[in-house]
Protein backbone atom coordinates (compact mmCIF):
# COMPACT_ATOMS: atom_id res chain seq x y z
CA UNK A 1 0.00 0.00 0.00
CA UNK A 2 1.38 3.13 -1.15
CA UNK A 3 0.40 5.56 1.90
CA UNK A 4 1.71 8.87 1.06
CA UNK A 5 -0.86 8.39 -1.87
CA UNK A 6 -3.56 7.64 0.29
CA UNK A 7 -2.60 10.66 2.76
CA UNK A 8 -2.29 12.91 -0.30
CA UNK A 9 -5.94 11.86 -1.79
CA UNK A 10 -7.22 12.42 1.40
CA UNK A 11 -5.66 15.57 1.84
CA UNK A 12 -6.37 16.81 -1.58
CA UNK A 13 -10.22 15.56 -1.00
CA UNK A 14 -10.57 17.58 2.25
CA UNK A 15 -9.09 20.85 0.94
CA UNK A 16 -11.20 20.40 -2.16
CA UNK A 17 -14.25 19.99 -0.34
CA UNK A 18 -13.72 22.24 2.74
CA UNK A 19 -12.82 25.39 -0.29
CA UNK A 20 -16.32 24.29 -2.11
CA UNK A 21 -18.07 24.74 0.74
CA UNK A 22 -16.93 27.75 1.21
CA UNK A 23 -16.97 28.91 -2.45
CA UNK A 24 -19.46 26.57 -3.50
CA UNK A 25 -22.39 27.29 -1.03
CA UNK A 26 -22.71 31.15 -1.97
CA UNK A 27 -22.70 30.21 -5.88
CA UNK A 28 -25.33 27.99 -5.39
CA UNK A 29 -27.15 30.04 -2.92
CA UNK A 30 -27.00 32.51 -5.41
CA UNK A 31 -28.23 29.91 -8.15
CA UNK A 32 -30.96 28.81 -5.85
CA UNK A 33 -32.54 32.50 -5.58
CA UNK A 34 -31.75 34.73 -8.43
CA UNK A 35 -33.83 35.80 -10.73
CA UNK A 36 -31.72 36.86 -13.45
CA UNK A 37 -32.64 36.12 -16.71
CA UNK A 38 -28.89 34.87 -18.29
CA UNK A 39 -28.75 32.52 -15.03
CA UNK A 40 -28.98 29.47 -16.94
CA UNK A 41 -25.33 30.33 -18.26
CA UNK A 42 -24.07 29.89 -15.27
CA UNK A 43 -25.66 26.69 -14.85
CA UNK A 44 -24.74 25.53 -17.99
CA UNK A 45 -20.44 26.39 -16.83
CA UNK A 46 -21.29 24.76 -13.33
CA UNK A 47 -22.58 21.49 -14.78
CA UNK A 48 -19.09 21.83 -17.91
CA UNK A 49 -17.09 19.21 -15.83
CA UNK A 50 -19.92 16.62 -15.82
CA UNK A 51 -19.65 16.43 -19.53
CA UNK A 52 -16.17 17.55 -20.48
CA UNK A 53 -13.34 14.80 -20.52
CA UNK A 54 -10.43 16.40 -17.63
CA UNK A 55 -8.52 16.15 -20.22
CA UNK A 56 -9.77 19.58 -22.03
CA UNK A 57 -9.57 20.66 -18.50
CA UNK A 58 -6.34 19.74 -17.92
CA UNK A 59 -4.98 21.05 -21.07
CA UNK A 60 -6.85 24.63 -20.75
CA UNK A 61 -5.66 24.93 -17.33
CA UNK A 62 -1.55 24.11 -17.89
CA UNK A 63 -1.98 26.23 -20.79
CA UNK A 64 -3.69 29.46 -19.38
CA UNK A 65 -1.69 28.42 -15.43
CA UNK A 66 1.22 27.17 -17.18
CA UNK A 67 4.81 29.41 -16.81
CA UNK A 68 4.48 30.87 -20.39
CA UNK A 69 1.45 32.53 -19.07
CA UNK A 70 0.99 35.75 -17.01
CA UNK A 71 -1.09 34.21 -14.73
CA UNK A 72 1.03 31.27 -14.27
CA UNK A 73 4.22 33.52 -13.86
CA UNK A 74 2.33 35.92 -11.12
CA UNK A 75 2.11 32.52 -9.19
CA UNK A 76 4.95 31.00 -9.82
CA UNK A 77 6.42 34.61 -8.24
CA UNK A 78 4.54 34.32 -5.53
CA UNK A 79 4.70 31.02 -4.83
CA UNK A 80 8.27 30.18 -5.81
CA UNK A 81 7.31 27.45 -8.11
CA UNK A 82 5.51 27.06 -10.81
CA UNK A 83 2.18 26.05 -10.86
CA UNK A 84 2.08 22.50 -12.74
CA UNK A 85 2.72 19.75 -10.98
CA UNK A 86 2.37 20.87 -8.07
CA UNK A 87 -0.07 20.54 -5.18
CA UNK A 88 -1.28 24.00 -5.66
CA UNK A 89 -1.95 22.85 -9.37
CA UNK A 90 -3.69 19.88 -8.59
CA UNK A 91 -5.99 21.73 -5.83
CA UNK A 92 -7.42 24.15 -8.17
CA UNK A 93 -7.93 21.42 -10.55
CA UNK A 94 -9.91 19.16 -8.76
CA UNK A 95 -11.90 21.89 -7.07
CA UNK A 96 -12.87 23.14 -10.96
CA UNK A 97 -13.55 20.10 -12.04
CA UNK A 98 -15.57 18.80 -8.38
CA UNK A 99 -17.52 22.07 -8.31
CA UNK A 100 -20.84 20.05 -10.10
CA UNK A 101 -20.71 17.42 -7.75
CA UNK A 102 -20.45 20.53 -4.98
CA UNK A 103 -22.68 22.73 -6.50
CA UNK A 104 -25.68 20.80 -7.65
CA UNK A 105 -27.24 19.30 -4.12
CA UNK A 106 -25.96 21.97 -2.54
CA UNK A 107 -28.27 24.29 -4.98
CA UNK A 108 -31.17 21.56 -4.74
CA UNK A 109 -30.91 21.52 -1.05
CA UNK A 110 -31.34 25.24 -0.45
CA UNK A 111 -34.09 25.46 -2.95
CA UNK A 112 -36.26 23.03 -1.10
CA UNK A 113 -36.39 24.98 1.81
CA UNK A 114 -39.41 27.06 1.98
CA UNK A 115 -39.88 30.41 0.47
CA UNK A 116 -42.08 31.81 3.64
CA UNK A 117 -39.98 30.60 6.12
CA UNK A 118 -37.15 32.78 4.80
CA UNK A 119 -39.39 35.41 3.80
CA UNK A 120 -41.01 35.40 7.75
CA UNK A 121 -37.46 35.54 8.55
CA UNK A 122 -37.21 39.03 6.43
CA UNK A 123 -40.01 40.16 7.97
CA UNK A 124 -39.10 39.77 11.64
CA UNK A 125 -36.29 41.59 10.95
CA UNK A 126 -33.48 39.59 9.73
CA UNK A 127 -30.96 40.03 7.17
CA UNK A 128 -31.14 37.86 4.06
CA UNK A 129 -27.40 36.55 5.33
CA UNK A 130 -28.66 35.64 9.02
CA UNK A 131 -31.41 34.39 7.38
CA UNK A 132 -29.09 31.81 5.72
CA UNK A 133 -27.20 30.94 8.62
CA UNK A 134 -30.47 30.87 10.73
CA UNK A 135 -33.22 28.83 8.62
CA UNK A 136 -31.79 27.83 5.65
CA UNK A 137 -28.38 26.33 6.08
CA UNK A 138 -30.36 24.54 9.39
CA UNK A 139 -32.79 23.35 7.32
CA UNK A 140 -31.07 21.96 3.98
CA UNK A 141 -28.08 20.35 5.71
CA UNK A 142 -28.57 17.38 5.27
CA UNK A 143 -28.55 17.85 1.43
CA UNK A 144 -25.41 20.44 1.97
CA UNK A 145 -23.90 17.19 3.46
CA UNK A 146 -24.75 14.93 1.13
CA UNK A 147 -23.32 17.08 -1.76
CA UNK A 148 -19.92 18.03 0.71
CA UNK A 149 -19.34 13.95 0.54
CA UNK A 150 -19.91 13.18 -3.03
CA UNK A 151 -17.33 16.29 -3.96
CA UNK A 152 -14.89 14.21 -1.39
CA UNK A 153 -15.39 10.63 -3.02
CA UNK A 154 -15.64 12.06 -6.53
CA UNK A 155 -11.95 13.70 -5.81
CA UNK A 156 -10.92 10.89 -4.14
CA UNK A 157 -11.08 9.08 -7.64
CA UNK A 158 -10.37 11.76 -9.76
CA UNK A 159 -7.49 10.73 -12.72
CA UNK A 160 -7.48 12.62 -15.98
CA UNK A 161 -7.10 16.20 -14.40
CA UNK A 162 -4.64 14.97 -11.58
CA UNK A 163 -2.35 13.32 -13.74
CA UNK A 164 -2.62 15.92 -16.78
CA UNK A 165 -2.21 18.85 -14.20
CA UNK A 166 -0.33 17.19 -10.80
CA UNK A 167 1.70 14.18 -12.87
CA UNK A 168 2.76 11.66 -11.00
CA UNK A 169 5.64 13.32 -8.40
CA UNK A 170 5.30 10.57 -5.76
CA UNK A 171 4.09 12.56 -2.28
CA UNK A 172 3.70 15.76 -4.13
CA UNK A 173 1.10 14.83 -6.81
CA UNK A 174 0.97 10.96 -7.22
CA UNK A 175 -3.03 10.52 -5.26
CA UNK A 176 -4.42 7.30 -5.02
CA UNK A 177 -6.01 7.01 -8.77
CA UNK A 178 -2.24 7.58 -9.91
CA UNK A 179 -0.89 5.02 -7.99
CA UNK A 180 -2.98 2.57 -9.50
CA UNK A 181 -2.06 3.30 -12.88
CA UNK A 182 1.62 3.29 -12.52
CA UNK A 183 0.79 -0.42 -10.51
CA UNK A 184 -0.27 -1.70 -13.73
CA UNK A 185 1.90 -0.20 -16.49
CA UNK A 186 5.02 -1.82 -14.58
CA UNK A 187 2.65 -4.95 -13.87
CA UNK A 188 2.30 -4.91 -9.78
CA UNK A 189 -0.77 -6.56 -9.62
CA UNK A 190 -0.59 -7.24 -5.97
CA UNK A 191 -0.22 -3.24 -5.14
CA UNK A 192 -3.28 -2.59 -7.73
CA UNK A 193 -5.44 -4.94 -6.11
CA UNK A 194 -4.67 -3.13 -2.93
CA UNK A 195 -5.06 0.10 -4.09
CA UNK A 196 -8.44 -0.39 -6.35
CA UNK A 197 -10.05 -2.71 -3.20
CA UNK A 198 -9.45 0.50 -1.23
CA UNK A 199 -10.50 3.24 -3.50
CA UNK A 200 -13.93 0.71 -4.39
CA UNK A 201 -14.79 0.49 -0.66
CA UNK A 202 -14.20 4.18 0.14
CA UNK A 203 -16.79 4.88 -2.85
CA UNK A 204 -18.98 2.58 -2.11
CA UNK A 205 -19.57 3.69 1.68
CA UNK A 206 -19.83 7.15 0.95
CA UNK A 207 -22.20 6.91 -2.08
CA UNK A 208 -24.18 4.39 0.59
CA UNK A 209 -23.64 7.54 3.02
CA UNK A 210 -25.41 9.97 -0.14
CA UNK A 211 -28.37 7.93 -0.28
CA UNK A 212 -29.00 6.84 2.94
CA UNK A 213 -28.89 10.73 3.63
CA UNK A 214 -31.23 11.14 1.21
CA UNK A 215 -33.89 8.58 2.53
CA UNK A 216 -34.21 9.19 5.61
CA UNK A 217 -34.44 12.61 7.23
CA UNK A 218 -31.74 13.39 10.24
CA UNK A 219 -34.15 15.27 12.16
CA UNK A 220 -37.84 15.07 12.37
CA UNK A 221 -37.94 18.75 11.10
CA UNK A 222 -36.59 17.68 8.04
CA UNK A 223 -39.77 15.67 6.96
CA UNK A 224 -41.90 16.95 4.47
CA UNK B 1 -52.96 64.69 10.61
CA UNK B 2 -54.29 61.43 11.43
CA UNK B 3 -52.00 58.19 11.11
CA UNK B 4 -53.07 56.60 7.67
CA UNK B 5 -52.33 53.63 5.76
CA UNK B 6 -51.96 54.74 1.99
CA UNK B 7 -51.06 52.75 -0.59
CA UNK B 8 -51.12 52.91 -4.53
CA UNK B 9 -49.75 49.40 -5.53
CA UNK B 10 -49.38 48.52 -9.45
CA UNK B 11 -48.26 45.23 -10.33
CA UNK B 12 -48.40 44.30 -14.35
CA UNK B 13 -47.69 40.10 -14.33
CA UNK B 14 -47.08 38.60 -17.99
CA UNK B 15 -50.40 36.38 -17.46
CA UNK B 16 -53.50 37.51 -15.68
CA UNK B 17 -54.78 41.07 -14.72
CA UNK B 18 -52.47 44.18 -14.17
CA UNK B 19 -52.98 44.87 -10.25
CA UNK B 20 -53.85 48.66 -9.18
CA UNK B 21 -54.90 49.36 -6.21
CA UNK B 22 -54.90 52.64 -4.28
CA UNK B 23 -56.69 52.52 -0.87
CA UNK B 24 -56.27 54.56 2.46
CA UNK B 25 -57.43 54.37 5.90
CA UNK B 26 -57.31 55.09 9.44
CA UNK B 27 -54.99 53.41 11.97
CA UNK B 28 -56.47 55.33 14.62
CA UNK B 29 -60.28 54.06 14.63
CA UNK B 30 -60.85 50.41 12.89
CA UNK B 31 -58.16 47.67 14.13
CA UNK B 32 -58.77 44.72 11.60
CA UNK B 33 -59.39 45.92 7.87
CA UNK B 34 -60.47 42.88 5.58
CA UNK B 35 -58.62 42.58 2.22
CA UNK B 36 -61.77 40.79 0.75
CA UNK B 37 -62.11 39.58 -2.83
CA UNK B 38 -62.07 36.58 -4.88
CA UNK B 39 -58.72 34.54 -5.65
CA UNK B 40 -56.84 36.02 -7.75
CA UNK B 41 -58.04 39.46 -7.18
CA UNK B 42 -54.66 40.76 -6.33
CA UNK B 43 -55.19 40.53 -2.15
CA UNK B 44 -52.01 39.01 -2.09
CA UNK B 45 -50.22 41.30 -4.09
CA UNK B 46 -51.26 43.95 -2.20
CA UNK B 47 -49.96 42.27 0.95
CA UNK B 48 -46.84 41.48 0.07
CA UNK B 49 -46.01 44.87 -1.34
CA UNK B 50 -47.02 46.19 2.04
CA UNK B 51 -44.87 43.50 4.02
CA UNK B 52 -42.08 44.80 1.47
CA UNK B 53 -41.33 40.85 0.23
CA UNK B 54 -42.55 42.29 -3.52
CA UNK B 55 -41.53 45.33 -4.99
CA UNK B 56 -44.22 46.78 -6.84
CA UNK B 57 -43.50 47.79 -10.45
CA UNK B 58 -45.17 51.60 -9.85
CA UNK B 59 -47.07 53.24 -7.13
CA UNK B 60 -46.42 54.24 -3.85
CA UNK B 61 -47.12 52.93 0.63
CA UNK B 62 -47.10 55.24 3.05
CA UNK B 63 -47.49 54.32 6.68
CA UNK B 64 -48.07 56.77 9.10
CA UNK B 65 -46.02 59.36 7.19
CA UNK B 66 -43.51 56.99 6.92
CA UNK B 67 -42.76 56.14 2.93
CA UNK B 68 -42.13 52.44 2.35
CA UNK B 69 -42.08 52.62 -1.17
CA UNK B 70 -42.37 55.08 -3.72
CA UNK B 71 -41.45 53.85 -7.31
CA UNK B 72 -40.90 57.78 -8.47
CA UNK B 73 -38.20 58.04 -6.18
CA UNK B 74 -36.93 54.57 -6.23
CA UNK B 75 -37.62 54.20 -2.58
CA UNK B 76 -38.50 50.06 -1.68
CA UNK B 77 -37.55 50.12 2.19
CA UNK B 78 -36.39 46.77 3.00
CA UNK B 79 -39.10 44.39 4.99
CA UNK B 80 -36.20 44.15 7.82
CA UNK B 81 -36.66 47.83 8.20
CA UNK B 82 -41.09 48.20 8.25
CA UNK B 83 -41.71 47.01 11.20
CA UNK B 84 -44.21 44.51 10.07
CA UNK B 85 -45.82 41.29 11.71
CA UNK B 86 -46.64 38.51 8.79
CA UNK B 87 -48.85 35.77 9.37
CA UNK B 88 -48.92 33.12 6.45
CA UNK B 89 -51.57 30.83 5.52
CA UNK B 90 -50.03 27.59 7.21
CA UNK B 91 -47.75 29.85 9.80
CA UNK B 92 -44.33 29.29 8.33
CA UNK B 93 -43.32 28.48 11.80
CA UNK B 94 -39.75 27.43 11.62
CA UNK B 95 -39.61 23.71 11.78
CA UNK B 96 -36.31 23.23 13.73
CA UNK B 97 -36.96 25.67 16.69
CA UNK B 98 -38.94 25.01 19.65
CA UNK B 99 -41.94 27.05 20.04
CA UNK B 100 -39.70 29.67 22.88
CA UNK B 101 -37.21 30.02 20.01
CA UNK B 102 -39.50 30.77 17.21
CA UNK B 103 -41.53 33.48 19.59
CA UNK B 104 -37.60 35.05 20.35
CA UNK B 105 -36.45 34.83 16.65
CA UNK B 106 -37.11 38.19 15.73
CA UNK B 107 -35.87 39.51 19.26
CA UNK B 108 -32.06 38.65 18.68
CA UNK B 109 -31.13 42.40 19.20
CA UNK B 110 -32.91 42.87 22.57
CA UNK B 111 -30.73 42.52 25.50
CA UNK B 112 -30.57 38.56 26.94
CA UNK B 113 -32.95 39.28 29.75
CA UNK B 114 -35.13 41.99 27.97
CA UNK B 115 -35.48 39.11 25.40
CA UNK B 116 -36.15 36.22 27.49
CA UNK B 117 -38.97 38.15 29.64
CA UNK B 118 -40.76 39.02 26.20
CA UNK B 119 -40.93 35.52 25.35
CA UNK B 120 -42.46 34.67 28.94
CA UNK B 121 -44.90 37.73 28.15
CA UNK B 122 -45.98 36.51 24.67
CA UNK B 123 -46.25 32.92 25.24
CA UNK B 124 -48.31 33.72 28.34
CA UNK B 125 -50.43 35.72 26.50
CA UNK B 126 -51.29 33.69 23.56
CA UNK B 127 -51.38 30.33 25.96
CA UNK B 128 -48.41 28.55 24.80
CA UNK B 129 -45.92 28.50 27.96
CA UNK B 130 -46.95 24.83 28.51
CA UNK B 131 -45.50 23.81 24.60
CA UNK B 132 -42.42 26.38 24.98
CA UNK B 133 -40.12 23.53 24.53
CA UNK B 134 -42.08 21.62 21.67
CA UNK B 135 -41.60 21.85 18.13
CA UNK B 136 -43.99 23.27 15.74
CA UNK B 137 -44.51 19.72 14.19
CA UNK B 138 -46.07 18.68 17.19
CA UNK B 139 -48.74 21.34 17.71
CA UNK B 140 -52.56 21.21 16.41
CA UNK B 141 -53.43 24.20 14.02
CA UNK B 142 -54.65 26.87 16.92
CA UNK B 143 -51.62 25.95 18.52
CA UNK B 144 -49.71 26.60 15.90
CA UNK B 145 -51.73 29.84 15.03
CA UNK B 146 -51.54 31.53 18.47
CA UNK B 147 -47.67 30.77 18.25
CA UNK B 148 -47.45 32.50 15.12
CA UNK B 149 -49.13 35.46 16.02
CA UNK B 150 -46.69 35.40 19.11
CA UNK B 151 -44.16 35.27 16.85
CA UNK B 152 -45.36 37.88 14.40
CA UNK B 153 -46.06 40.36 17.39
CA UNK B 154 -43.14 39.72 19.86
CA UNK B 155 -40.95 42.18 17.99
CA UNK B 156 -43.98 44.91 18.98
CA UNK B 157 -44.76 45.16 14.84
CA UNK B 158 -46.63 48.60 13.83
CA UNK B 159 -48.62 46.35 11.64
CA UNK B 160 -50.13 43.23 11.23
CA UNK B 161 -50.42 41.42 8.23
CA UNK B 162 -52.48 38.43 8.08
CA UNK B 163 -52.57 35.98 4.45
CA UNK B 164 -55.74 33.40 4.59
CA UNK B 165 -55.24 32.99 8.37
CA UNK B 166 -57.84 30.42 8.44
CA UNK B 167 -57.54 28.32 5.25
CA UNK B 168 -54.96 25.82 6.13
CA UNK B 169 -57.72 24.55 8.92
CA UNK B 170 -60.20 21.83 8.96
CA UNK B 171 -63.60 23.23 9.14
CA UNK B 172 -64.44 22.33 12.52
CA UNK B 173 -61.17 24.04 13.75
CA UNK B 174 -61.55 27.09 11.44
CA UNK B 175 -64.66 27.66 13.08
CA UNK B 176 -63.43 27.67 16.71
CA UNK B 177 -60.10 29.45 15.70
CA UNK B 178 -62.34 32.30 13.76
CA UNK B 179 -63.69 33.72 17.08
CA UNK B 180 -60.73 33.35 18.76
CA UNK B 181 -58.57 34.88 16.39
CA UNK B 182 -60.53 38.22 16.19
CA UNK B 183 -60.42 38.11 19.77
CA UNK B 184 -56.53 38.12 19.96
CA UNK B 185 -56.35 40.48 17.26
CA UNK B 186 -58.49 42.99 18.95
CA UNK B 187 -56.18 42.67 21.88
CA UNK B 188 -53.19 42.95 20.16
CA UNK B 189 -53.08 46.64 19.87
CA UNK B 190 -51.77 46.67 16.37
CA UNK B 191 -53.70 47.74 13.33
CA UNK B 192 -54.22 45.07 11.24
CA UNK B 193 -55.03 43.86 7.72
CA UNK B 194 -56.40 39.94 6.81
CA UNK B 195 -56.97 38.84 3.28
CA UNK B 196 -59.46 36.45 3.01
CA UNK B 197 -61.68 35.32 0.17
CA UNK B 198 -64.05 33.94 2.65
CA UNK B 199 -67.18 35.95 3.58
CA UNK B 200 -68.45 34.72 7.17
CA UNK B 201 -64.31 35.33 8.04
CA UNK B 202 -64.39 39.06 6.26
CA UNK B 203 -67.75 39.40 8.82
CA UNK B 204 -66.36 37.56 11.92
CA UNK B 205 -62.83 39.38 11.84
CA UNK B 206 -63.24 42.91 10.08
CA UNK B 207 -64.03 45.90 10.98
CA UNK B 208 -63.29 47.54 7.68
CA UNK B 209 -63.72 45.53 4.26
CA UNK B 210 -61.87 46.66 1.52
CA UNK B 211 -63.26 45.15 -1.18
CA UNK B 212 -60.80 44.56 -4.23
CA UNK B 213 -61.82 43.11 -7.54
CA UNK B 214 -59.53 42.35 -10.48
CA UNK B 215 -56.27 43.95 -9.22
CA UNK B 216 -59.02 47.27 -8.09
CA UNK B 217 -60.12 48.30 -4.60
CA UNK B 218 -63.62 48.72 -5.23
CA UNK B 219 -64.57 49.95 -1.65
CA UNK B 220 -63.75 50.59 1.72
CA UNK B 221 -66.05 50.82 4.70
CA UNK B 222 -67.10 49.72 7.68
CA UNK B 223 -67.59 45.45 7.08
CA UNK B 224 -71.66 45.47 7.75
CA UNK B 225 -71.74 48.71 5.63
CA UNK B 226 -70.11 47.63 2.52
CA UNK B 227 -71.92 44.10 2.92
CA UNK B 228 -75.69 45.86 3.20
CA UNK B 229 -74.40 48.77 0.97
CA UNK B 230 -72.18 47.35 -1.87
CA UNK B 231 -71.67 50.55 -4.10
CA UNK B 232 -71.82 48.78 -7.51
CA UNK B 233 -73.01 45.63 -9.29
CA UNK B 234 -69.57 43.87 -8.88
CA UNK B 235 -68.88 44.69 -5.38
CA UNK B 236 -72.76 43.02 -4.43
CA UNK B 237 -71.91 40.55 -6.85
CA UNK B 238 -67.93 40.15 -4.97
CA UNK B 239 -69.71 40.09 -1.50
CA UNK B 240 -72.68 37.95 -2.02
CA UNK B 241 -75.22 38.90 0.83
CA UNK B 242 -77.17 41.56 0.20
CA UNK B 243 -78.44 41.75 3.90
CA UNK B 244 -75.87 41.78 6.19
CA UNK B 245 -77.68 43.27 9.83
CA UNK B 246 -75.85 43.26 13.16
CA UNK B 247 -77.65 42.00 15.90
CA UNK B 248 -77.64 41.10 19.50
CA UNK B 249 -78.56 37.68 21.02
CA UNK B 250 -82.14 37.38 22.91
CA UNK B 251 -82.22 34.33 23.39
CA UNK B 252 -82.15 30.25 22.86
CA UNK B 253 -85.13 28.03 22.40
CA UNK B 254 -84.77 23.98 20.38
CA UNK B 255 -81.94 25.21 18.54
CA UNK B 256 -83.21 28.50 17.57
CA UNK B 257 -81.74 31.60 18.29
CA UNK B 258 -83.51 34.95 19.05
CA UNK B 259 -81.84 37.59 18.02
CA UNK B 260 -82.66 41.31 18.02
CA UNK B 261 -81.81 43.36 14.72
CA UNK B 262 -82.78 47.04 14.59
CA UNK B 263 -86.43 47.34 15.96
CA UNK B 264 -86.91 43.48 14.74
CA UNK B 265 -86.78 39.99 16.30
CA UNK B 266 -85.28 37.75 14.38
CA UNK B 267 -85.48 33.85 14.78
CA UNK B 268 -82.89 31.36 12.92
CA UNK B 269 -80.95 28.39 13.35
CA UNK B 270 -78.16 28.21 15.95
CA UNK B 271 -75.06 27.57 14.26
CA UNK B 272 -73.29 27.30 17.66
CA UNK B 273 -70.29 29.58 18.83
CA UNK B 274 -72.07 32.72 19.04
CA UNK B 275 -72.49 34.71 21.58
CA UNK B 276 -74.80 38.17 22.12
CA UNK B 277 -72.79 40.37 19.13
CA UNK B 278 -73.34 38.62 15.68
CA UNK B 279 -73.95 39.56 12.29
CA UNK B 280 -77.35 38.09 10.65
CA UNK B 281 -76.75 37.35 7.15
CA UNK B 282 -79.87 36.68 4.65
CA UNK B 283 -79.69 36.78 1.07
CA UNK B 284 -82.57 38.71 -0.64
CA UNK B 285 -83.98 36.37 -2.65
CA UNK B 286 -84.83 33.95 0.00
CA UNK B 287 -87.05 36.80 1.24
CA UNK B 288 -90.82 36.66 0.48
CA UNK B 289 -93.26 39.03 0.63
CA UNK B 290 -97.39 39.17 0.87
CA UNK B 291 -99.59 41.71 1.81
CA UNK B 292 -99.65 43.12 4.99
CA UNK B 293 -102.25 41.11 6.54
CA UNK B 294 -100.96 37.82 6.05
CA UNK B 295 -102.23 34.58 8.22
CA UNK B 296 -100.43 31.55 9.58
CA UNK B 297 -97.14 30.85 7.76
CA UNK B 298 -94.81 28.06 8.54
CA UNK B 299 -91.63 30.72 7.92
CA UNK B 300 -90.61 31.65 11.90
CA UNK B 301 -89.88 35.63 10.50
CA UNK B 302 -93.06 37.49 9.27
CA UNK B 303 -91.50 41.17 9.64
CA UNK B 304 -94.10 43.97 8.96
CA UNK B 305 -93.23 47.14 7.72
CA UNK B 306 -93.02 49.62 4.55
CA UNK B 307 -91.79 49.91 1.23
CA UNK B 308 -88.39 52.62 1.04
CA UNK B 309 -87.40 52.38 -2.14
CA UNK B 310 -87.78 49.50 -5.53
CA UNK B 311 -85.11 49.40 -8.19
CA UNK B 312 -85.67 47.29 -11.81
CA UNK B 313 -82.95 45.11 -12.12
CA UNK B 314 -83.88 43.33 -15.01
CA UNK B 315 -86.57 40.87 -14.34
CA UNK B 316 -86.10 41.29 -11.17
CA UNK B 317 -86.87 44.47 -8.62
CA UNK B 318 -84.95 44.94 -5.76
CA UNK B 319 -87.17 46.19 -2.93
CA UNK B 320 -85.80 47.98 0.32
CA UNK B 321 -88.04 47.26 2.98
CA UNK B 322 -88.04 49.44 6.28
CA UNK B 323 -89.67 46.53 8.73
CA UNK B 324 -86.90 47.46 11.92
CA UNK B 325 -83.88 47.82 10.50
CA UNK B 326 -83.44 48.04 6.50
CA UNK B 327 -83.84 44.54 4.86
CA UNK B 328 -83.37 44.16 1.04
CA UNK B 329 -85.87 41.72 -1.17
CA UNK B 330 -85.18 40.31 -4.84
CA UNK B 331 -88.75 39.49 -6.07
CA UNK B 332 -89.89 39.07 -9.70
CA UNK B 333 -91.23 41.97 -11.82
CA UNK B 334 -94.34 40.44 -12.27
CA UNK B 335 -94.62 39.53 -8.52
CA UNK B 336 -94.02 42.97 -7.92
CA UNK B 337 -96.99 44.40 -10.25
CA UNK B 338 -99.40 42.60 -8.52
CA UNK B 339 -98.53 43.36 -5.17
CA UNK B 340 -98.45 46.93 -5.95
CA UNK B 341 -95.42 47.42 -4.82
CA UNK B 342 -94.69 51.56 -3.92
CA UNK B 343 -92.52 53.60 -1.80
CA UNK B 344 -94.95 53.60 1.52
CA UNK B 345 -96.77 50.36 0.84
CA UNK B 346 -97.19 48.47 3.84
CA UNK B 347 -96.32 44.82 3.43
CA UNK B 348 -95.03 41.78 5.34
CA UNK B 349 -91.50 39.91 4.79
CA UNK B 350 -91.04 36.11 4.98
CA UNK B 351 -87.71 34.56 6.11
CA UNK B 352 -87.63 31.25 6.95
CA UNK B 353 -84.93 30.38 10.39
CA UNK B 354 -83.18 28.20 8.11
CA UNK B 355 -82.21 30.87 5.35
CA UNK B 356 -80.89 33.32 8.53
CA UNK B 357 -77.18 32.43 8.55
CA UNK B 358 -75.86 34.15 12.27
CA UNK B 359 -72.08 34.87 12.12
CA UNK B 360 -70.28 35.70 15.37
CA UNK B 361 -69.08 39.28 16.15
CA UNK B 362 -66.40 40.23 18.78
Amino acid sequence: MDLAALTLSVELAGLTTAILLVVGLPLAWWLATSRWKAKFLVEAVVALPLVLPPTVLGFYLLTGLGPRSPVGRLFEAAAGHPFPFSFAGLLVASVLYSTPFAVQPFAGALAGVDRRLIEASHALGVSPLATFFRVTLPLAWPGVLAGAILTFAHTLGEFGVVLMVGGNIPGRTRTLSVAIFDHVESLEYAAAHRTAGLLLAISFVVLALVYALQRRPLFRWNER
Amino acid sequence: MERALTFDVVRRFRRGPVVSARASWSLESAPVTVLFGPSGSGKTTVLRALAGLDRPDDGAITFAGETWFDAARGVHVPPQARGVGLLFQEYALFPHLSVAANIAYGLRRLPRHVRESRVDEMAQRFAVADLAARRPGQLSGGQRQRVALARALAPRPRLLLLDEPLSALDAPTRETLRGELRRLLEHAGVPAVVVTHDRTEALALGDRLAVLIDGVVRQVGPVHEVFSTPRDAEVARGVGTENVVPARLVGRIDGLVKVRAGEAELTAVDPGGIDDEVFACIRAEEVVLEPAEGGLTSARNALRGTVASLAVEGPLVRVSLECGFRLVALVTRPAAAQLGLAAGRPLTALVKAQAIRLVPRG
